[in-house]
């Protein structure tokens, strides 16, 4: 007679692939404050620190709503649309190996929360400018349950597209899709910034974009390498293949960039980083490092045409992040559905090697997700903007947002700065006079 | 022959150019100034210390006119910075002595007349 089942199947926890999440965590984590340094190259001076802070109340509110409920939604159970309450409050997540790998369940859970609050932080790009502090925290905290934490649970943990038979390695769904149609919503409500269209809106500092491109690509080792939750051959795959896929989208997007320009483009080389990371997301432990490569050198063309079309509209998403992301995010889910290799990652094959079955349920995951994201933020939006203002004044806008939502400056001098003995306390600025 | 210097916001400043333009202003030049005209300051906390910022950030035009376009440069720069709240900035006429375009050794009105090319 043989013991419980449960107690045969149930999985060690294995040191080695403990250590390497540990690290991978941390470096998912990172990604987020590259990605407000990048945000904050792309923006206008006067608004770098609001940019970059709407990064950090990613880090403050995804992280808190994670813990309370947004993990549970995503990781608890099999429902087919959401998951359930029970590991609200982290209730039940322990040192125990979580079902299906080899890591501590508190482990997998860390790893997760990184992926939550780098999406919500991609949303902001689409926003930043004229939106106001309070309600983006509002919207960060809804939102990373609402719509994270469903796509997540349909992607990842035991929802309809991952029964179904989808292959989402490591965010395709919830990261990139998610935010980028997300974005695409966000910046319709929230409206375009008062000089859009009229006015050259330039990146202020080329060198944070670069910075922040490069940083973003390191971290996404760990997004994509620690995605097989373990050391073993899909998240040596997926690592490798994060290193392939964006050299190629850098190499194609530079040939773009002469055929047009006749100048390749630092802002354009940083915008291309992020597409193939994106593009290999998705993909990284299902085909092989030979089609990585061509997958990255595909995706530069849908999200290079998207980002040259975008600024003609007057659709002001401000930071491209439906290109980046939204359309690299889909042409690399799609790409598994023609190109996933059984040899390669022992799950399945694609429309290429013979299963047109995949093709069918990626085409479903590209099609299911960005309607999610985009009605689900659409209407978050608007119920936020029943109570509060979106978004700043014009005049505020014209300031800037650092001073007015902060009162702080990035660059400031300190010339003609009185020390004040107290604190305002809130009491409104005297009128001195001269 | 004039010197007309404007001091407007520095959110304004696409605003003046645009407007000298439609005025057939030509030849400016402009820097960014620290000043302090009256206006409310701003209150900014780094860490605790806070602090009253008592000069704002302005650009200031610097425009060589001869004496017909001294009255459209001035339209121009108040129509292009202003937004009616205190601290639209100020404007200054001042007589100008000489004036030399370096490339030609023109001087006086010839030198402060744009050239068509």
């Amino acid at each position: 007679m043989t013991g419980p089942p449960q107690l045969v199947a149930a999985a060690q926890v294995n040191a080695g692939d403990t250590a390497w999440m540990l690290i991978a965590t941390a470096l998912v984590l990172l990604m987020t404050p590259a990605l407000g340094l990048f945000y904050a190259g792309l923006v206008r001076s006067k608004n770098t620190l609001n940019t970059f802070m709407m990064c950090v109340a990613a880090l403050a509110v995804a992280t808190v709503m994670w813990a309370i409920v947004g993990y549970s939604i995503a990781f608890d159970g099999d429902g087919p649309i959401i998951g359930g309450l029970g590991h609200a409050f982290l209730n039940d997540v322990t040192f125990e190996p979580r079902d299906g790998t080899t890591i501590p369940h508190l482990l997998f859970m860390a790893f997760q929360a990184t992926f939550c609050i780098i999406t919500v932080a991609l949303v902001s790009g689409a926003v930043v400018e004229r939106m106001r502090f309070g309600p983006f925290l509002i919207f960060a905290a809804l939102w990373s349950v609402l719509v994270y934490a469903v796509l997540a649970h349909w992607a990842f943990g035991g929802g309809w597209l991952i029964e179904g038979g989808t292959l989402d390695f490591a965010g395709g769904v919830p990261v990139e899709m998610g935010s980028g149609f997300s974005a695409l919503a966000a910046a319709l409500v929230v409206g375009a910034r008062k000089d859009y269209g009229r006015q050259a809106l330039l990146p202020h500092n080329a060198v944070y974009v670069l910075l922040g491109a490069g940083l973003l690509w390191f971290g996404w080792f760990g997004f994509n390498g620690g995605s097989g939750f373990s050391t073993g051959n899909s998240g040596v795959l997926a690592f490798t293949n994060t290193l392939l896929c964006p050299a190629c989208t850098l190499v194609v997007w530079f040939a773009l960039d002469l055929v047009r320009g006749r100048q390749v483009t630092a802002i354009g080389a940083a915008t291309a980083i992020i597409v193939g990371c994106v593009g290999i997301t998705p993909a990284g432990g299902f085909i092989s490092p030979g089609w990585a490569m061509a997958l990255g050198a595909l995706a530069a063309l849908p999200s290079y045409a998207v980002i040259v079309w975008r600024p003609r509209t007057r659709v002001d998403e401000t930071l491209d992040v439906l290109a980046a992301h939204g359309i690299a995010g889909l042409t690399g889910i799609l790409f598994i559905g023609f190109f996933a290799q059984n040899s390669w990652n022992g799950v399945s094959d694609g429309l290429v090697y013979g299963d047109a079955g995949q093709l069918g349920w990626q085409a479903l995951a590209a099609l299911a997700a960005p309607t999610y994201a985009f009605v689900a933020t659409f209407v978050i939006l608007r119920v936020i903007g029943l109570v509060m203002p979106l978004r700043a004044s014009e005049g505020e806008e014209a300031l800037g947002m650092d001073v007015v939502q902060h009162g702080e400056e990035a660059y400031v001098t300190g010339e003609g700065a009185v020390l004040m003995p107290t604190a305002p306390d809130g009491e409104r600025p005297v009128k001195e006079p001269v | 022959m004039k010197l007309v210097i404007g001091i407007v916001r520095p959110e304004k400043a696409n605003d003046v150019l645009t407007a000298l333009y439609r005025a057939e202003v030509r030849g400016v030049s402009l820097s960014r100034v620290q000043g302090h005209g009256g206006e409310l300051d701003r209150v900014e906390t780094y860490r605790g210390t806070t602090v009253k910022m008592g000069l704002a950030e302005k650009v200031r035009f610097e425009i060589a006119v001869s004496d017909e376009f001294v009255e459209p440069a001035i339209e121009a720069l108040c129509e292009g910075g202003r937004t009616g709240e205190v601290g639209d900035g100020k404007i200054f006429v001042v007589p100008l002595e000489r004036a030399v375009r370096i490339r030609t050794g023109e001087t006086d009105h010839g030198a402060v007349t744009p050239v068509d090319a």
